[in-house]
């Protein structure tokens, strides 16, 4: 199970609390959490992520942990060193 | 009794205010999406509670938000907005070749018959349309491949496609207009598109009566004579009586300015232009009457001497008259922006429109006098009316 926080824009479009959970089957990269977030909460679609290139937004940034990620980003295959992700700044 | 509601994008959020038909006083509701910029929000023709809303954000990207109660719940809808195809590219400021992107929807724009048909003037410019309420859109591709799509530049709030005039008389003839491309046509519903810009002279582009580069900020039309355009352009106000495909300075005596613009021969050329502004609108009872904000030119986006003034015209152009009464005449520096006036049609037709400084001003005398029904939202994007029985 992965917690996700989400920042209050998402929350009030997901219709959700600050934190939710997803499941992810075997290892969990950026991609894996992002595809089950998004399948779980349609509606963040293409918030995130572009829609078509699934490129992270210009101004998101992922926080694996607690440690955000100002000059880089973890690549979308980059194993998520624990359970908490994503966020913005 | 009638009713009109007004509904209001801002820089941070929607808002809905609403009267009866005396529109003397006036409940606000909102703001929907607080914190969002909503570009545009506007009813269907054919069922006033169904409204659809463009929400966007520079963070989190495009939503498309509908209503089917009148503005009471919203719900997100479909968000994805491809262009046909391999998109290419268009020409980017410095006139080097720049990949087609998406970056927001400008305009919403719900068919006369139809609540489930929606037309979106996207940026960087383009026409998508849904026939599901807003769960899927597709792009009319007709418009952005008729041939002078590539050489499109951007204005400078970017390359919106930010009109779109439905022809109440014949369903497959449509006008757009694009900042800063200019104004089309198309009479087979979206399948193909000419440029519809002679007579269009803009001092201040490399070829000034090119077929298209033109700034056009705003085209108006009155349902009852689908063939007669007006357009507000970046220096000029203009008219058609044949569709678009030839177009007449109408700027009259609107206040203007001198400016000077460089010639191709390296001289610098001086002009006496007049009526910049970004907004222009019909009366809803008057074919030839209509009205616009002129704002001081392109570099100072305010009013002339901080005076607040709508000018009417009951010509159909040429001859105008300042319109004051219960606007600020002093210290006034807001911006009207385009898709910021609209007219209900109760008898005397109201007048409304919202400024930068979060102002919403409505006449309820078809432009004698004026009252603010807002006045500290956040900065006005869009108005637009709905006049409910």
């Amino acid at each position: 199970m992965i917690r996700v926080w989400l920042p209050a824009h998402l929350r009030t479009l997901a219709r959700v609390g600050s934190e939710v959970t997803v499941e992810v089957d075997g290892r969990a990269t950026l991609r894996s959490v992002l595809d089950a977030l998004e399948a779980r909460y349609p509606v963040l679609r293409g918030t995130l992520r572009d829609h078509i290139t699934l490129e992270r937004r210009p101004y998101v940034r992922f926080s694996p942990a607690s440690k955000i990620c100002r000059s880089t980003h973890p690549t979308p295959r980059s194993p998520m060193r624990s359970q908490r992700a994503p966020s913005h700044c | 009794m009638s009713r009109v509601r007004v509904l209001v994008g801002t820089h941070k959020g929607a808002f809905a205010l609403e009267s009866d038909g005396k529109r003397e006083k006036w409940d606000i509701a909102g703001p929907h999406f607080p914190g969002w910029e909503v570009y545009h929000m506007k009813g269907s023709p054919a069922d006033p509670n169904r409204l659809y809303a463009s929400q966007t954000s520079g963070w989190f990207g495009q939503l498309i938000q509908r209503s089917s109660d009148g503005g009471k719940t919203w719900e997100p809808m479909g968000n994805k907005f491809a262009y046909d195809g391999t998109p290419g590219t268009h020409k980017w400021y410095d006139g080097t070749p720049h990949p087609w992107e998406f970056k927001r929807v400008w305009h919403l724009e719900p068919s006369l018959a139809d609540p489930d048909t929606v037309y979106a003037g996207v940026e960087d410019a383009a026409l998508f349309r849904t026939t599901d309420g807003g769960q899927n859109w597709q792009e009319l591709p007709g418009l952005r491949n008729h041939g002078s799509g590539s050489c499109w530049q951007p204005g400078a709030g970017g390359l919106g496609l930010h009109t779109i005039l439905l022809d109440p008389t014949n369903p497959k003839r449509i006008y757009i207009a694009i900042s800063a491309a200019g104004a089309f046509r198309t009479d087979d519903g979206g399948t193909s598109w000419k440029p519809i810009n002679r007579g269009l002279y803009s001092q201040y582009i490399p070829d000034p009566d090119a077929e298209v580069g033109h700034c056009v900020h705003r085209i108006a039309m009155h349902r009852s004579r689908p063939n007669v355009l007006f357009m507000q352009k970046h220096w000029d106000v203009l008219r058609t009586d044949d569709s678009g495909d030839s177009w007449r300075n109408v700027n009259g005596n609107l206040p203007g300015e001198q400016v000077a613009y460089p010639q191709k021969d390296g001289t610098t050329k001086k002009f006496d232009l007049k009526g910049f502004g970004f907004v222009i609108d019909v009366h809803a009872h008057e074919p030839e009457t209509i009205y616009v904000v002129p704002i001081k030119s392109d570099s100072q986006h305010f009013p002339p001497e901080g005076k607040l003034r709508v000018y009417r015209s009951r010509t159909g152009g040429n001859e105008w008259e300042p319109l004051a009464k219960g606007l600020p005449q002093s210290d006034c520096y807001v911006n009207v922006l385009r898709d910021a006036m609209a007219i209900d049609s109760l008898d005397k037709c109201g007048v409304y429109f919202g400024t930068t400084g979060g102002q919403v001003y409505a006449s309820r005398d078809a432009g004698d006098s004026w009252a603010a029904i807002a006045q500290h939202l956040p900065a006005v994007l869009s108005v637009e009316v709905q006049t409910l029985s």
